[in-house]
């Protein structure tokens, strides 16, 4: 059983749901991603998404953009990241952790290095954002082969099809995409998000994880209340945004703390 | 040599090339593009009112013009042009826009976006937009934005807004960013006229069938002046709009040479260019995968070209096919060279031609004297200058 799995066995035995944050990794600074990461564990996550920056985040918002900016800028590449979480995993033998981000850097690498480094220090899932199910299989069979769960996204306008198409090469968790739009995006509606779930769970027993547009502990409890999982990023980037280099940790983990409370006010795992 | 032209193939890709890399968040809208565009392009009804709006509103067919006084100084070659640049808005990006917007209004989206580097493919779209009735948004590089205050000025007037692009280099690369989210956000009613044939398929295919128009008339035009086909057939190559759309045509014609230009900008030996097919490595950008400038993480980098238009780090997908395959070849000019042709061909021709014309006017014109002057090169004349008076008078020292 994966990691990741075993989170959701875990939280459904105990009647609770998950949170899920999501930091960019090199993000305000490269010493300061693995105390961010065992703040993220402190306030309550229970898997961490660490984003992989590259120059182009086509699907992102704004924030999102700017903390991938930030990383670069500090020099931050693959390399760099998966350094992070072999520190990271030095205490934490626990935490799911897993790499979203954009299929060019993972290409220049190479799909087997990549494969074989995230291995070695411990990640759990990878999320590549431009990989649809179509132009990656490959690369998610592999994955699966080595016990990492790959991630996909669904969205609004995904047809029961492809929702079936997705879930077929899926594990771990699915991510829904709360609205049509970019990350960070403001506007969310529950009721949709709601009356489309059922659909996705005909199609796959796995756990629902509902991102973009989560902003605060109300919004993270009505979606908590009809998902498994709820996916907050950008909120937290701009808490981290807000923050000195000297309370950025201790400002994060108020906010993730607070979503948390917001989580685990809504009802428990079906 | 024979290729299996029906590319690109059922999911979008040119052999290793092209494709569907995007967010699932796009996915629906690709697919709803491609039926409609399947739909379209079967229906005669379609087919007559493009040709219609070519015609009567773009101006084609465009001539091809024997440049008989520039091919004698040279003293090879006889060069002749196709006068792209004589369209409506000036440039072959017309002929691509005029497709796409009255796909959008086939398709009932009442609001069309695009991107834009010099403005050219910005203008075209605003153009149409106006021509159709249709609400229109370009995203704009805020440095562009800067460079080419005529084009937004040109843009606003036919009732575009003109949003500027903060993020990345604030460039031609982070508008087209930008004008995704914007699709992603509002895809509904909103259409994305991508100006190029890069992108996630439908475009690249899209955009070149609509493009053609440049070739095959060509081949007629060849015929009928001369009597037989160019020995070369030339263009500049950024996206690689223009250049597809002449070459397509003639893929199937062996004894044509296929060359596309691209910008060395200030050498490609000092990394400020933005030759792609020359120099760069396949990635995945922007939807597809092809020839991009990025660096040993797989960052995409910032390029140089004295043209706007060429400034690009990626290329279509197709041309990272027809490279591999050996059907084209792809060679490099610099901006020095290319300012060189710009001014032969005002003082040979009378013609002022667009800044990234002017790469594929300078390696014919490199090309020519090794060659007999019974020999003939085609080159596409993509667009006229006049968007680059301030650039060309800068390097000249002068300020308006």
């Amino acid at each position: 059983m994966s990691r990741i799995q075993s989170v959701f066995e875990r939280l459904r035995a105990e009647g609770r749901k998950a949170l899920i944050p999501f930091i960019t990794a090199g993000d305000p600074s490269p010493s300061l991603t693995v105390p961010l990461m065992r703040a993220l564990v402190d306030a309550g996550a229970d898997i961490i998404e660490l984003g992989v920056p590259f120059s182009d985040p086509m699907a992102d918002g704004p924030t999102i953009q700017r903390a991938s900016e930030r990383a670069l800028a500090n020099g931050v590449n693959l390399e760099r990241v998966f350094e992070t979480v072999a520190e990271f995993r030095k205490h934490d033998g626990d935490t799911p952790v897993v790499l979203m981000g954009y299929a060019n850097p993972i290409e220049s690498l190479g799909i087997d290095a990549f494969i074989a480094e995230a291995v070695r220090v411990g990640v759990d899932g990878v999320l590549v954002v431009d990989y649809p199910p179509e132009e990656c299989g490959e690369f998610a069979a592999r994955l699966r082969d080595k016990a990492i769960d790959p991630i996909f996204l669904l969205a609004p306008t995904s047809t029961p099809e492809r929702i079936a198409r997705v879930a077929a090469q899926a594990r771990g968790y699915v991510y829904y995409v709360s609205l049509k739009g970019v990350t960070g995006s403001a506007s969310l509606d529950v009721e949709s998000v709601a009356a489309r779930i059922p659909e996705i769970r005909t199609a796959t027993g796995l756990p629902v994880g509902v991102g973009f547009g989560i902003r605060d502990a109300q919004t993270a409890k009505a979606l908590a209340s009809v998902a498994d999982a709820v996916i907050v990023g950008s909120r937290i980037i701009e808490e981290s945004e807000r923050s000195t280099p000297g309370d950025v940790v201790s400002r994060v983990r108020a906010l993730v703390a607070e979503l948390r409370g917001g989580v685990d006010a809504a009802g428990s795992l079906r | 040599m024979k290729l299996p032209y029906d590319l690109p193939d059922a999911s979008g890709h040119f052999g290793p090339y092209g494709g569907v890399f995007v967010a699932e968040t796009l996915i629906a809208a690709l697919d709803e593009l491609k039926l409609a565009y399947e739909d379209a392009r079967r229906d005669p009804a379609f087919v007559a009112e493009l040709e219609y709006d070519l015609k009567y509103y773009v101006g084609r067919p465009s001539p091809i013009y024997h440049a008989k006084r520039w091919s004698d100084a040279l003293g090879g070659a006889q060069i002749y042009l196709k006068r792209e640049d004589l369209n409506h808005t000036g440039a072959h990006k017309v002929n691509n826009c005029i497709g796409q917007a009255m796909l959008a209004r086939r398709m009932g989206k009442p609001r069309v976006i695009a991107e834009t580097g010099a403005g050219q493919h910005g203008v075209a779209a605003a153009t149409v937009a106006a021509r159709y009735g249709m609400q229109c948004v370009v995203y704009m590089g805020s440095e562009d934005i800067r460079r080419q205050a005529s084009n937004v000025y040109r843009m606003k007037l036919l009732g575009a807004d003109v949003v500027p692009v903060e993020s990345g280099s604030k460039t031609l690369k982070d508008a087209l960013n930008e004008a995704m989210r914007d699709w992603v956000t509002n895809v509904s009613d909103t259409f994305y006229i991508i100006g190029t044939v890069a992108g996630p398929h439908p475009y690249p295919m899209m955009v070149r069938d609509f493009q053609t128009v440049i070739g095959r008339e060509s081949i007629e035009q060849m015929r009928e002046l001369c009597g037989r086909q160019p020995d070369a057939v030339i263009a500049c190559v950024g996206g690689g709009s223009n250049a597809i759309g002449i070459f397509h045509p003639y893929i199937p014609c062996a004894d044509v040479r296929l060359i596309g230009v691209e910008a060395a900008g200030d050498g490609i030996a000092t990394g400020r260019h933005a030759a792609s097919l020359s120099a760069g490595r396949p990635g995945i950008l922007h939807g597809n995968r092809t020839y991009l400038l990025q660096d040993d993480d797989g960052q995409i980098i910032e390029t140089h070209s004295i043209s706007a238009g060429l400034d690009y780090p990626g290329v279509g997908p197709e041309h990272a096919w027809l490279k591999d395959s050996g059907r084209a070849e792809y060679v490099s000019i610099d901006d020095a060279e290319a300012l060189e042709a710009f001014h032969a061909l005002c003082h040979f021709e009378g013609i002022i031609p667009a800044l990234e014309s002017s790469h594929a006017a300078a390696y014919a014109a490199r090309l020519a004297p090794t060659l007999g002057k019974d020999r003939i090169l085609l080159v596409n004349l993509s667009g006229r200058g006049d968007k680059d008076m301030h650039t060309v008078a800068e390097k000249s020292g002068l300020s308006f």
